[in-house]
């Protein structure tokens, strides 16, 4: 995996250039590239050439976020994050200054890709290796999205919607994460750089995945990225988010926005793996990884799925929730969060049920090892409207060895005294026998934990999309080399 | 040269000694009863020849194909041709029996410098093994032995052996739990897989098991050491006399 410390002087040299050739020009010397303040969000918003509403929206989150504290609930420590310490506006690098082929890029990342069965020409993409010089990526792109316009699909970066479908961003950005939502989700809202849309028309199935890969193509996205699907009535579309593998990421602190909307009778399946990097086997580097993710299922009948696999990242602190404002709508959240060596993860859910006989489903599996820490936090909300709300959560947590912990809390708040909430929790350790087990028939102690690691998350890793679920395996397996033995 | 040369071992388990000074010698494609009363060290041989951990060995040495397996990891022994059918299956939740076994059946055979199986050929040859121990298609899909009936975890333990193709096959009191039928079908697939380059060690408290297998030798254990071996007929002298005959007691009343 690509240790920050290697990348770090490639991102500066990037931001530098662009402060000479680029930067200074638009704004006023005295501005130091590094740091936050109203002219780095102007610049950020100029830069894209965003309508005046945009930046006025964006001016006024920053504005709100001076007023706010970093959370500190969590169960997570890390050292204090210099908000001025660091760029928030970095162009992507252009092909120039990418690796031109794979000899250029650092081997052991590649190894990682090896292991995880990535096939060459995507490595090169996720490397960044300058895509042109390895296969012809256009015409894979137009063919998606050829099918796609057909089925009158929007899927393109964030900052291209604002351009081309201002009224559909404009009425639903910031509608389920409110500018004044949370500190990181504010500080997104101010200098959020690129992320993706995509918008599903009435009654329309998506032709196909939108995948990771195909935006990875599409949209270079940095470290505030702001993501906005919204499914129209009776649509339904599948999004895969994320990092089949390490990611070479410059940075260190990762804030991203999702947002999703499903109308009447829509669903979204938003399924999530995500390895960033974690930091080394003594704690050093890595991701932070602060994400807000909600969805609102707005109309009646309508249903958003969330899984993720989190097998990466220093430190995460994330809660994919649903608002199930709709009578009759479904909330599912899928979670296999694993944390090895020094990584830490408070991770969960929030489902609301405010409509009548809606559903939520909660399914989390947490394994740590090492010295990892594990939280669960999740709250089930059900309001007074809520008739015949129903949920049911089980948290399960794995450990492997006596150094690392596992924690669940969970919230429940019901003012509907018909609504029904299950909660179930377990805690298990990997036995002995079990390993042993696995050893006499061939397995090596790792294949052994990794195989067992694979079973207990089986109910999560069925609902991700298969070619997803086999890279997730893999992942898991990855992540817990050095666990054992 | 024996496959399998075991010299007087002695083995504890958390500073408890439970092997006292065994010698085994197993011929290839012989087949051995170990037989002995409750708590007289069976399970634990087995253990020692498999490589669990916490089973220490104080003196002695196991050589298998010549070569001393004491200083092989359990999945390098199983790789070399070492396999134990529990007398306790494990669950392993989550995971199919065949997902698992594709994974044990390739584990095996890179150690052994074959080739992969694919899935295809994998399935074909899970396919083949199973019909010998008519087992329930159904069972191969369900996760590795969670809700397994006793009589069909011993069963799945046998097809796993045929599954990995073991040169040493060691059967823990395979019979416990078996019905007649069972029995009758599990024996029959185990002696389908006697062959010349197959040796086998059953661990059983009863005749009727060595009735459809039959054993070149049988061995009876008590307190962690031999005190009796022979031919088959020895196994029948048991059934008939019991361990008093030996000068034994059984082992688990005296610790009792
Ligand atoms: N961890 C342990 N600590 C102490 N004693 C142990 C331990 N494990 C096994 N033993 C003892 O070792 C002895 C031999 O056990 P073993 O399981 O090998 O017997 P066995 O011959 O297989 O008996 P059975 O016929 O009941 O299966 C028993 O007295 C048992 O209690
Ligand atoms: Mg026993």
């Amino acid at each position: 995996m690509a240790p920050p410390a290697e990348t770090a002087p490639v991102f500066e040299e990037a931001a530098k250039r662009e402060y000479k050739y680029g930067f200074v020009t638009d704004i006023d010397s005295e501005f130091a590239p590094k740091g936050l303040d109203e002219e780095i969000v102007r610049f950020i918003s100029a830069k894209k050439d965003e309508p005046e509403w945009l930046l006025e929206w964006r001016l006024t989150a920053y504005r709100h976020w001076l007023t706010m504290q970093e959370p500190k609930w969590a169960f997570v420590k890390y050292p204090e994050i210099d908000f001025q310490d660091a760029y928030y506006y970095a162009a992507p690098k252009s092909d120039e200054d990418k690796p031109q082929s794979l000899d250029e890029v650092d081997p052991k990342l590649l190894e990682t890709y090896e292991k995880l069965g990535i096939p060459l020409a995507e490595q090169a993409v996720l490397a960044g290796v300058a895509v042109d010089a390895v296969f012809d990526s256009v015409s894979v792109a137009t063919t998606f999205k050829e099918k796609l316009t057909e089925a009158g699909v929007v899927f393109c970066p964030i900052s291209e919607a604002v351009q081309t479908h201002p009224e559909l961003v404009k009425k639903y950005l910031g509608t389920v994460v409110p500018y004044t939502d949370n500190f990181y989700a504010t500080l997104n809202s101010a200098v959020f750089s690129d992320g993706t849309f995509v918008y599903v028309p009435k009654g329309v199935r998506c032709p196909m995945e939108l995948s990771t890969y195909f935006r990875i193509n599409a949209a270079n996205t940095g470290q505030f990225e702001r993501t906005l699907i919204v499914a129209d009535e009776g649509s339904y579309v599948s999004y895969l988010e994320g990092c089949t593998a390490p990611m070479r990421d410059e940075n260190q602190l990762h804030a991203a926005v999702v947002e999703l909307i499903a109308l009447g009778d829509a669903e979204i399946k938003y399924s999530t793996v995500q390895n960033w990097y974690p930091g080394d086997e003594n704690g050093k580097g890595g991701i932070y990884n602060f994400v807000t993710k909600r969805g609102v299922c707005r109309g009646s009948n309508s249903k958003i799925s969330w899984t993720q696999v989190e097998t990466g990242s220093a430190v995460t602190w994330k809660y994919p929730s649903c608002i199930l404002e709709g009578d009759n709508t479904v909330g599912e959240f899928y979670s296999v969060a694993i944390t090895n060596n020094y990584q830490q993860a408070d991770t969960g859910t929030k489902m609301i049920h405010l409509g009548k006989n809606t559903k939520s489903t909660i399914i989390s599996k947490g394994i740590s090892a090492g010295k990892g820490q594990n939280t669960y936090r999740g709250l089930v909300k059900a309001l007074a409207g809520a008739d015949g709300a129903r949920n049911f959560t089980q948290c399960d947590s794995l450990l492997i060895g006596d150094e690392c912990g596992a924690h669940t809390v969970p919230y429940i708040e019901v003012a509907n005294p018909g609504a029904q909430v299950e909660h179930e929790a377990t805690t298990s350790k990997i036995s002995e026998d079990q390993l042993f087990y696995c050893q006499q028939r061939g397995l090596d102690p790792e294949e052994a934990v990794s195989l067992i690691v694979n079973g207990f998350c089986k109910e999560v890793l069925k609902e991700l999309p298969m070619e997803f679920a086999v890279e997730a395996q893999k992942l898991l397996g990855v992540t817990l080399e050095g666990s054992v033995g | 040269m024996s496959l399998l040369s075991v010299k007087d071992l002695h083995v504890s388990v958390d500073g408890k000694q439970i092997l006292n000074g065994i010698d085994l010698e197993i011929g290839e494609g012989e087949t051995h009863a170990v037989m002995g009363p409750n708590g007289s060290g069976k399970s634990t041989l087995s253990y020692v020849l498999s490589g669990r951990e916490g089973y220490d060995v104080t003196q002695g040495e196991i050589l298998f194909k010549g070569e001393n397996v004491l200083d092989m990891e359990p999945h390098e022994r199983a790789g070399a041709g070492i396999y134990l059918a529990f007398q306790y299956p494990v669950e392993i939740p989550g995971v199919s029996n065949l997902t698992f076994l594709k994974t044990a059946v390739n584990a095996v055979r890179a150690a052994r410098g074959l080739d992969e199986l694919d899935a295809i050929n994998f399935l074909k040859f899970a396919r083949e093994k199973g019909e010998i121990l008519e087992m329930k298609d159904e069972l191969l899909k369900r996760p590795v032995n969670v809700g397994f009936s006793g009589g069909e975890k011993k069963r799945n333990e046998i097809f796993q052996m045929a599954m990995l193709e073991p040169t040493l096959a060691i059967l823990d009191e395979t019979d416990s739990g078996l019905d007649i039928d069972a029995l009758r079908i599990v024996s029959e697939g185990v002696n389908k897989l006697r062959a010349s380059d197959r040796s086998m060690i059953v661990i059983t408290h009863y005749q009727r098991l060595l009735d459809h297998i039959v054993p070149d030798f049988v061995h009876v254990l008590a307190k962690g050491k031999f005190v009796a071996q022979g031919g088959k007929e020895l196994a029948l002298e048991l059934e008939k006399d019991g361990y008093a005959k030996f000068g034994i007691e059984d082992d688990a009343d005296q610790a009792a």
